[in-house]
């Protein structure tokens, strides 16, 4: 039982961290019908955004303060990343509009561009950031079963950026805005809404929001330039698993998978689970071939 | 069995998109060799129809049978089209990267495996057929240039010249004049009456005059039902057809002039 | 046609030409040409991008490194596997003993494993980015098992030290010669293969599949079929290439054949030319002759380099050299830009 409930709380902690990755992804891919495959290099932006705030810390504020960098890095690594994105779509995205297959690639060399630059700047080898004290330890729930406070934080943390997505696509008005381009986007641009102004103001919150999972990653490990590559494969899994056009898609995605990869892995071995999990996502697409959710049309393609 | 005659048969057809009822319990008889018009309002479920017919939409409840007893409800398209049954869509939906004959070539009536299109080669009898389409179609001098640079009207021409060259026993065409100039039209229509002296066709129209032109018997579909099925004579008598397609639109014309 | 025949005779001139190391770069560079064209027929042709060549290169690789690695162990149990403490070479490996079995395994597993994977994707329309993820999806998880299953498959390091092929020295500049020939026979093989593939009626098909995956289906065929058939050729044509590449590299590890170097096998066809077969293989061998130039003296600029390729090649030349080529002939002859035969890639 105790084995269970801890297998089952790593489960969660894995697919909350899917969920803040594959966010921004299912959006832009839903939206725009653009593949970022530099996603992965803007949680590494966000995760360097982080190691700069802490070093910032570290250098002009006074010592006692320094636990809370770790409060001032969150909104910092999503504007960082924000505002990459912003560029990246303002200058590429924008040309590869109805190429999905055309964007994988294009973006794919913008991470590779992005990865060399942080090597560059900040040398090959990983760097480590320090994680506020007040994250240390762990709640103990059973007698030895103890959930360390930086999972659970992190588990809240996308549990905030899932609720205020939730409000901003669902109950503010840019957000009705990108829900009509989404569903119909010629309609939605005749009735006067930028769909320009949409596409990059949606793809630089997913931006965003990919440098909040990086700034959550730095509590997981030492962070280097090829960190996003490790995520970015299994969030296009959970989009492809969890469909596009709702947040709810994207949720169940990331909790299958997360969840089964945990309990695969700790049955049978790391290289092997993940096996499984492939050949149940595959099983899982002969029956809904379009993932969790799935909008109908009635066009050709 | 039942009726030698009737080439296709969709019996108390019901199609559900998400809850919504695009179609509820429609039937359509087809007979051999006849040119049939489906009309109605927007959203009255003639496109779906077709998507039914043509294996694109699968009916939740209801049956289609073709050629007396096949019964194609739940076959794939292509079977459904290796069967005798083409469809055309509402867009030209040729293909672009490839010229107008190789067009042709991949749509002549053909064995369609793997294996027999990796060995086939061109018969002088399939050219001299690919040939006679060409001319026919009105495109015979563009036969090398590449399909997606030739212009609406052409691409719905060579759609239609593909489809002959299947030919198939029933054609669907979803909007056929569509984008074409009256004199295109006029020429569509007696092409259209030509081919249904061996073939049977159904189409989806909203061009009035044409249907009016070119009828001999016309189904009239309104929310996804039957409204009214006859000669365009008895359609436009009808006064429920009236009501909820052409008198609307003769009341709204009507209070256009006077005002 | 003389074209082709002149490249043909300066393939077989090389040797006399070029320093043993030089040849044995070409022989590398004219096997990943073999991938390439395997990869066009998928890609350029048929619309379908895959990630996960890098894998049924990979597998024909291990394939005939199995073979290798047995014969220079001479009937004792490989160096790996007695350091993972292994006692007894596991039954699996034991007919790979034969240059014949190991061979038809290079070319017959990538293509099951393609197979499986095509039947159960394009079966169920999974298409376009969904089964470009999958694949590379494919690619993870296979890197990962042959890191993993160390004992079996010599874990990251590969597996090496190989010194004989059928009795003959590989370290001899004849073999190597031979070995050199043999792959240009097997490349102009595929080659003439993939011609005619592309200009039967079959090929046809695939470019209908390519502009418009559904109307093809209306006019009767399975586009099923011919996805999953051209998808098994392509893995098997891979395969072919990695078997030849081991021979003459003398290793293959998971990360030969990861996500980046099968995500670089795409650049060398859009590089290119996709939807040219000539186009594919000029870019293979053109890419990675400037990556053996330049990646170990500038490191950084090089992949700087590489990145850049990737956003020029998609955005500004989406039908690579080959159409920059012809753009440029269409320009001398006349200025007219409007019927120029570029391809369009629809949406998927």
């Amino acid at each position: 039982m105790d084995v269970f409930i801890l297998q089952l709380f790593n489960g969660i902690s894995v697919s909350s961290i899917l969920l803040l990755i594959a966010l921004g992804l299912a959006i832009t891919f839903g939206l725009m019908k653009v593949i970022n495959m530099a996603h992965g290099e803007l949680i590494m932006i966000g995760a360097y955004s982080t190691y700069l705030t802490q070093n910032l810390f570290h250098a002009y504020m006074p010592s006692s303060w320094f636990n809370w960098y770790f409060v001032i890095s969150i909104p910092a690594s999503f504007l960082i990343a924000f505002l990459f994105g912003l560029l990246l779509e303002v200058s590429l995205i924008r040309h590869l509009y109805g190429r999905p297959l055309d964007s994988l690639l294009a973006t794919w060399g913008v991470g590779l561009l992005l990865q060399q630059l942080a090597r560059s700047v900040f040398g090959a080898p990983n760097v480590a950031v320090t994680s506020p004290s007040w994250l240390n330890g762990g709640m103990r729930i059973l007698s030895d079963v103890v959930l360390p406070y930086k999972r659970l934080f992190i588990v809240g943390l996308v549990a905030a950026c899932l609720i205020a997505m939730y409000f901003y696509i669902y109950r503010s008005l840019e957000g009705r805005r990108m829900r009509a381009v989404m569903q119909n986007r010629d309609m939605a641009a005749c009735l006067g809404v930028s769909t320009r102004r949409v596409d990059a103001m949606t793809f630089a919150i997913g931006s965003g929001i990919a440098g909040i999972a990086g700034c959550a990653l730095t509590l997981m490990g030492p962070i280097g330039p090829s960190l996003g590559t490790y995520y970015i494969v299994d969030a296009f899994m959970v989009v492809v698993l969890g469909g596009v056009g709702k947040l709810v898609g994207t949720v169940l995605g990331a909790l299958g998978i997360g969840v089964f990869n945990t309990m695969f892995e700790y049955w049978t071995n790391a290289s092997l689970g993940k096996v499984l999990v492939f050949l149940c996502i595959v099983a899982f697409l002969q029956w809904r071939p379009s993932g969790f959710v799935a909008m109908r049309t009635r066009s050709l393609d | 069995m039942s009726q030698p005659l009737s080439i296709l048969q969709c019996n108390d057809v019901t199609v559900e998109f998400d809850g919504f009822k695009a179609i509820q319990g429609m039937s359509l008889t087809l007979a051999k060799g006849e040119l049939r018009f489906l009309i109605g309002p927007n959203g009255a479920g003639k496109t779906t129809m077709l998507d039914v017919i043509c294996g694109k939409v699968r009916p939740s409840t209801g049956q289609v049978t073709f050629n007396g007893d096949i019964d194609i409800t739940r076959k794939k398209e292509h079977q459904i089209a290796e069967l005798g049954i083409g469809r055309k869509f509402q867009a030209p939906s040729i293909f672009p990267s490839m010229t107008v004959l190789e067009n042709l070539e991949i749509a002549l009536r053909q064995r369609r495996g793997v294996f027999a299109t990796l060995f086939a080669r061109l018969q002088a009898e399939e050219q001299k057929r690919m040939k006679r389409q060409l001319e026919m179609i009105g495109l015979a001098d563009q036969e090398d240039s590449r399909a997606g640079g030739l212009s609406h009207g052409e691409k719905q021409w060579l759609e239609i010249g593909m489809m002959l060259l299947q030919e198939p026993d029933i054609l669907l065409l979803d909007e056929p004049v569509a984008g074409m100039t009256d004199k295109e039209t006029d020429k569509t229509g007696e092409l259209l009456q030509e081919i249904a002296r061996e073939r049977s066709i159904v189409v989806v129209e909203h061009d009035m005059e044409f249907v009016r032109s070119f009828a001999s018997k016309v189904t009239v579909m309104h929310e996804g039902k039957l409204l009214k099925e006859g000669t365009m004579e008895d359609v436009q008598r009808d006064d429920r057809v009236a009501e909820v397609y052409l008198g609307k639109r003769r009341d709204a014309d009507a209070s256009r002039s006077t005002a | 046609m003389a074209g082709y025949a002149a490249a043909a005779v300066a393939l077989f001139a090389a040797p006399m030409f070029l320093s043993d190391f030089r040849l044995n770069l070409l022989a590398k560079f004219l096997a990943f040409a073999i991938v390439a064209l395997g990869l066009d027929l998928i890609w350029g042709y048929t619309g379908i991008l895959s990630l996960g060549h890098g894998i049924f290169f990979g597998i024909g690789a291990y394939a005939m490194a199995m073979y290798l690695k047995l014969e220079a162990s001479g009937g004792r149990l490989p160096d790996f596997m007695g350091w993972s403490g292994l006692k007894e070479l596991p039954l699996f490996w034991q007919p790979f003993s034969s240059f014949g079995f190991a061979v038809a395994m290079g070319i017959v597993m990538p293509a099951l494993l393609a197979l499986f994977l095509g039947f159960f994707t394009f079966r169920n329309r999974i298409r376009g980015v969904y089964f470009t993820i999958l694949t590379q999806a494919l690619v993870i998880i296979t890197t990962t098992l042959l890191v993993g299953q160390q004992a079996f498959t010599g874990g990251t390091n590969g597996v090496t030290g190989f010194s004989k092929i059928l009795g003959a020295s590989l370290a001899s500049p004849d073999t190597k010669r031979m070995l050199y020939f043999v792959t240009v026979l097997v490349l102009i093989a595929v080659f003439v293969a993939c011609r005619y593939i592309v200009g039967s009626r079959f090929g046809k098909v695939l470019r209908a599949i390519r502009d418009g995956e559904n109307r093809v289906r209306f006019i009767g065929y399975n586009p099923a079929m011919y996805q999953m058939v051209i998808f098994t050729l392509s893995a098997a044509f891979a395969g072919i290439a990695g078997m030849l590449f081991v021979l003459h590299v003398g290793i293959i590890s998971p990360s030969m054949m990861g996500i980046v170097p099968s995500i670089e096998m795409v650049l060398w066809v859009a590089i290119g030319g996709r939807g040219t077969l000539i186009g594919a293989a000029m870019g293979a061998v053109l890419l990675n002759w400037a990556k053996s130039e330049f990646s170990t003296s500038y490191p950084e600029g090089w992949t700087y380099f590489l990145g850049a390729m990737f956003v020029i090649v998609v955005v500004f030349l989406p039908n690579g050299l080959t159409g920059l080529l012809g753009k440029i002939k269409l320009g001398k002859k006349r200025r007219v830009t409007k019927n120029e035969p570029t391809i369009e890639y629809p949406a998927m």
